[in-house]
Formats: C-alpha cells, structure tokens, sequence
C-alpha cells in the first residue's frame, strides 16, 4: 500500500497544451472528482482502462501518449 | 477534499467519540459498585443512536457546505471504499472471536455486550483510516 504506481502520465503537460485546461475541466469530462485527477496525475492511482481512453480521448491524442508503463520506458527507447 | 473523502473523516470521528463517551460514561458510573452491574444498555444504545444521528447530520451538511463538488463517488472512491470495507471486514471476523468465545464460556452479558461493541468500532475506525490512508498515498 502506498507503492507509487508504475504507469506514468503526461496528463499535467498535456492539460497546458490544450488551453490551460484545469484538473477540474478534465475531471468533468470524464465524469470523475478533480482529486483522482490529481491522484492520476501525481502517480497514486492508476486508472482503468476505460478511463485510460477517456483521458486520451479528451485530449485527442493517442494512449501512448499520455501513459506509458516505467518498466517498458527502457525496452521503447 | 472529496465528499466521500470527508464523509470518511467524519465516520471514523463520530463512531471514535461516540465509543470514547460510551466508555467514559460506563466506567465514570462505575464507581465504588462493580463494572459488571451498571446499567450499560441505555449508555450502549445512546451511543450508537448518536453516533448514526450524527452521521446523517455530518454528511447532510458536507453535502450543503460543498455544493460544487461532485457528490456522487466516482470509481477512485468506489474501489478505495471496496478496499477499506474489505480490510475493516477481516477485522470484524477475526474480532467477533472475542465475544464468541466469552459466550461460549458463559461471561456475563456486560463482557459480551462490550466486547461486541468494542469489535464494531474497531470495525469502523480500522476501515476508516485504510481508505483514509488509500485516499492520501494509494491503494
């Protein structure tokens, strides 16, 4: 309990690219509180998923583009 | 803070002070007549009537007081809720030897009463702070 997760995120980068788009918009769009955007974001949660895709989608970009999985960063470059 | 975050806070809260009062009370009356003869049902029930009372308050008013958060738990929730009520579960059956084994020994109704209640607030306060502690650092 308490382990960091292993998928990382670009979801804070990503939310400035698109207008400055706060936790809170996000959350709304993908019909979640703004603080499992903020446990996303700094690693305490991993999302399902479904709500992976969701995330994606809401920034019009690709999984792979906002997560990746730590052990698999080495084994892609 | 989420609701179901604060709604947490505050069942861990009332059902520790409703058990701490409970106590305090009980052992206050006790005085130079033995533990085992004071009339501990109404203080028993009190407590728990207050501690369920005040909790329908508390998450009534959590409700009023933060009308722009999102109010109905998400999966985050969901799954910190399963989680807690798993661990709290484990507590409850492992804690519900003590009174079963006082019964089997034929204690007094006082002991197995308390060690009852004594196990369900054990329970709440343990399930409690495990999504407490899932809800700041992870599951």
């Amino acid at each position: 309990m308490g382990k960091p997760t292993k998928v990382t995120n670009e979801i804070r980068r990503l939310r400035f690219e698109h207008g400055e788009m706060t936790q809170a918009d996000l959350a709304q769009r993908i019909g979640v509180t703004r603080q499992t955007i903020i446990a996303i974001e700094q690693g305490r949660y991993s999302p399902s998923l479904e709500m992976a895709f969701e995330i994606a989608e809401a920034f019009d970009v690709a999984l792979i583009d906002v997560f990746k999985f730590a052990s698999s960063e080495g084994a892609n470059a | 803070m989420s609701s179901a975050e604060k709604g947490t806070w505050l069942y861990l809260i009332v059902n520790a002070l409703t058990y701490v009062a409970y106590l305090a009370i009980v052992l206050g009356r006790s005085g130079t007549t033995p533990l085992v003869e004071v009339d501990y049902v109404p203080v028993m029930l009190g407590a728990i009537g207050a501690a369920v009372g005040l909790t329908i308050v508390g998450r009534i008013a959590i409700e009023i007081a933060g009308p722009r958060e999102t109010h109905r738990p998400d999966v985050r929730d969901r799954e910190i809720d399963h989680f807690g009520e798993y661990v709290g579960g484990v507590t409850l059956a492992v804690g519900m030897v003590l009174p079963f084994g006082l019964t089997l020994a034929e204690f007094d109704h006082f002991w197995i009463g308390n060690a009852i209640y004594l196990v369900f607030s054990t329970y709440a306060f343990i399930g409690s702070a495990i999504k407490l502690v899932a809800y700041r650092r992870g599951i």
